[in-house]
């Protein structure tokens, strides 16, 4: 874990990078309970009006934390996650979607012992989740 | 569409969910973590009773009492129009293998914006004391049928 009297404010915590295929989606579905048909069948996305099938909001949240847990060392030290789903990923069907997810610190509440991490999560070049932070308890 | 008339609505506690070991493994790997956070031995050098949840794991616990939600004849909610607007939770403690725990929803809010419906659940989970553990805060937006 790091040292809170060592952050700065700005401070890149650190980045990866994921790949969304099919398979990603139809696992997802089955570790979630999530089996809304608009995550695996093109025909039932463009029937509600989608240009495609996307990947769940909640696969894009779920490893948007990675850089965040890999720095803290402790998933049970992230005390408060919140996203906005901004941007549908659209995922094809055969190669697949990439997304950049990276962190920063936003905030350091000393007296609380809490960091406020901002995240910023890409696809094509445009960022697909808002307001995205993470609290982390020291 | 929704039912502008369920805000304020609050839905039955739902079933014990016992929270498995193999289940967040399951879930990690999906939402590709890193290894180290399917380890349990790593989770119990942090001080940890057993392997932790990841973040968004209580999305599976929500989505129980969403499923009330679904059935429900009045709340009209037609999840094929639905898409994922925010997400949230907060943990007043981190969830663990070994965890059994129920959830109660309640609609905090439903907004009408532009032809559009939002509508907002905020889903307390509660451990088997009946302590509350995270609350899951979600805000669907219902796509009218012009949008």
């Amino acid at each position: 874990m790091p040292n809170i009297n060592e952050l700065e404010v700005g401070q890149e915590i650190g980045s990866e990078v994921f790949h969304f295929t099919r398979d990603s989606l139809v696992r997802y579905a089955g570790a979630s309970g999530d089996f809304n048909p608009i995550h695996y069948r093109d025909d039932v996305a463009k029937s509600v009006g989608l240009p495609g099938v996307l990947a769940h909001g909640m696969l894009t949240m779920g490893v948007s934390i990675a850089p965040v847990l890999r720095w803290v060392g402790d998933p049970a030290k992230v005390v408060d996650y919140g996203v906005r789903f901004t941007k549908p990923v659209l995922v094809p069907t055969t190669g697949y979607a990439e997304l950049k997810v990276s962190a920063k610190i936003g905030q350091i509440d000393e007296e609380g012992s809490r960091v406020r991490l901002e995240i910023k999560t890409e696809f094509e070049g445009n960022t697909v989740l808002g307001k995205a932070q993470a609290w982390v308890q020291f | 569409m929704v039912n502008p008339l369920i805000e304020g609505k609050r839905y039955p506690r739902t079933a014990s969910f016992l929270v498995g070991r193999e289940k967040l493994r399951e879930f990690a790997t999906a939402t590709m973590l890193p290894e180290a956070f399917s380890d349990e031995a790593a989770a119990k050098a942090n001080g940890q009773a057993a392997l932790v949840a990841p973040p968004t794991f209580p999305v599976v616990i929500q989505e129980q009492s969403l499923k009330l939600v679904l059935a429900d004849p009045e709340a009209q909610l037609d999840l094929s129009r639905v898409v994922h607007g925010d997400q949230r939770f907060v943990y007043v403690r981190p969830i663990v293998a070994g965890d059994e725990l129920t959830s109660e929803l309640v609609v905090a809010s439903v907004k009408s914006i532009g032809g559009n419906h939002m509508v907002t659940f905020n889903t307390e989970i509660f451990d088997v004391e009946d302590r509350l553990v995270c609350t899951a805060i979600s805000t669907l937006v219902v796509r009218g049928h012009d949008a």
